[in-house]
């Protein structure tokens, strides 16, 4: 293919994506115009961003956003230090990582979000069984990526540092974390994005604050505009958190 | 010193079989279970693995449990079956071609990246309370992932083997029957397992959220009324059934993945 014509895909693609996306709002707005779609189910385009704009200029976002991030800081802190810590005490032994690797990885397959009115039950309706069920699902990828990273190091690698003469501190600095760093960042940013869908489906399900819960109130209010607002927001959030984890995990990964 | 023998041949038997250590760590932290529901916890929250277990049939005696377990397996069906129909075709759509793929890939990733949970009330408004709604959201769940690997299945086709079956003279259909779909299949079936677990997370998240007859109903009820060895039984069948169709859709891949290896 000619280096012209492939110049012209390029704009093509690009034109068939942004005519995609500018037909699916010119959709959007005549079905609320002028095809009678009622707009308690489908709002009006331009009052949904009237919305938007109204609800960031008042603030009024701020306590369900703090909710939020803070029940996400809390499970993420959590699953990741406990992940990692043991995760790297299973990694030390080949006979224990026979051991657990399976089980974690079954217990990882099955859908946990089923233990959230067990969670709901022990830790109520506030934000503790929001903490409790994304500490537990966002635990799994993080041991399974730590014990993986730090227990399939290329045996080579020990051996050359250790015949150097490698105290047990050299071995972990300079051999076993720069081996296993890429693959605990994956699990760490798995861990993140999924605790963060769990809290939000949480939320959605059983609570008396939060992002989650602020679209749910409005959706049984019958706010329709204000909620799809309110979603717009959540996936912008949603969406800024994964950019950041991910610029995160490739600049810790160059060296 | 006997004692110690016995010690050291368990030992020496755990060393060897890995299984049976599994099996040690599994039945302690059932124990634990049982110990922390008899002893220190307030029973109105948790109640040992035993007494779940020997009540089991009460609560497939509720009335209505068994239609919601029936209900549930149903809406997982047809949402795994949808999305794979579904899945399937628009990944092959816009995978077979170049300029699809390049037009359509970038929409299909941000999708995908979206956290549908936001939009799950939206569901419940568009298509109601009852299985229809579930159906949906389970959908919306499994549906990507499927796509995603039957696009990378589609476009990870060496092209020397399209080349190949071209200048041999192959017809359309024949290239996509021969060259085409066996090289997918592993893929595929991979994103059959990634899908079903979508699937299970769409329409178990979609039932806790609102639901009358299905599962949802129940738990919420039992966790109301504190009934945690229903609760319990419940969550446990539930999880069973969750086990069972992620293994056969694993098994299903290990088999049709099986060619590749030789």
């Amino acid at each position: 293919m000619s280096a012209r014509q492939e110049r012209w895909d390029k704009w093509a693609s690009r034109g068939v994506q942004v005519g995609f996306l500018l037909g699916l709002v010119l959709l959007w707005y005549f079905a609320t115009t002028k095809w009678g779609v009622s707009h308690l189910l489908l709002p009006n385009p331009v009052k949904v961003w009237q919305e938007l704009k109204d609800v960031l200029a008042t603030g009024e976002f701020w306590p369900d956003l703090k909710i939020t991030l803070s029940e996400l800081a809390i499970a993420f802190a959590l699953s990741s230090t406990s992940g990692i810590t043991l995760g790297y005490l299973i990694s030390r032994s080949p006979y224990l990582i026979r051991v657990f690797e399976p089980l974690l990885a079954g217990a990882y397959s099955v859908p946990i979000i089923l233990f959230l009115p067990l969670f709901v039950l022990f830790f109520g309706l506030g934000p503790g069984s929001k903490i409790a069920i994304g500490t537990t699902i966002s635990f799994f990828p993080i041991i399974l990526n730590t014990v993986a990273g730090f227990g399939y190091v290329d045996r080579i690698y020990i051996t050359a540092a250790r015949s150097m003469g490698a105290s047990d501190w050299q071995m972990f600095r300079h051999v076993l974390l720069p081996a296993a760093l890429p693959v605990i960042l994956t699990g760490l940013r798995i861990g993140f994005t999924v605790a963060l869908l769990s809290i939000l489906g949480s939320e959605t399900i059983a609570a008396l604050g939060g992002l989650g819960h602020r679209i749910v109130h409005l959706a049984e209010a019958m706010e329709t505009a204000r909620m799809f607002a309110y979603i717009a927001f959540a996936v912008a959030i949603a969406a800024m958190l994964n950019t950041i984890t991910s610029s995160l995990e490739r600049r810790v990964r160059r060296p | 010193m006997n004692r110690q023998g016995s010690l050291g041949d368990l030992q020496r038997a755990l060393l060897r079989r890995p299984w049976l250590a599994r099996l040690l760590v599994i039945a302690a932290l059932l124990l634990l279970w049982e110990a922390a529901a008899r002893w220190w916890v307030d029973p109105i929250f948790l109640s040992p693995p035993s007494r779940v277990l020997a009540s089991l049939d009460t609560v497939f005696e509720t009335k209505g449990v068994p239609a919601a377990l029936r209900i549930t397996f149903w809406e997982l069906a047809v949402a795994f079956a949808m999305s794979v129909a579904i899945g399937l075709a628009v990944g092959l759509a816009v995978g077979l071609s170049r300029f699809s793929n390049r037009s359509f890939m970038p929409i299909i990733l941000l999708l995908y990246g979206t956290p549908q949970v936001t939009i799950l009330p939206l569901f419940i408004l568009y298509f109601g309370i009852g299985p229809a709604s579930k159906i949906a959201f389970g959908v919306s769940h499994g549906i990507f992932p499927i796509i995603v690997t039957v696009v990378a299945g589609v476009q990870n086709i060496k092209p020397i083997l399209m080349t190949a079956a071209r200048s041999m003279g192959a017809s359309r259909w024949q290239i996509f029957r021969w060259v085409i779909f066996p090289h997918m299949i592993p893929s595929f079936f991979a994103g059959m397992r990634l899908g079903m677990t979508g699937v299970l997370l769409g329409v178990l998240l979609a039932e806790l959220y609102v639901s009358t007859a299905g599962i949802g109903h129940f738990t919420q009820m039992f966790t109301q009324n504190f009934e945690p060895t229903k609760l319990l039984g419940l969550i446990s069948l539930l999880a069973a059934m969750a086990i069972v169709l992620n293994e056969i859709v694993r098994r299903a891949e290990v088999h049709f993945a099986r060619w590749r290896m030789d």
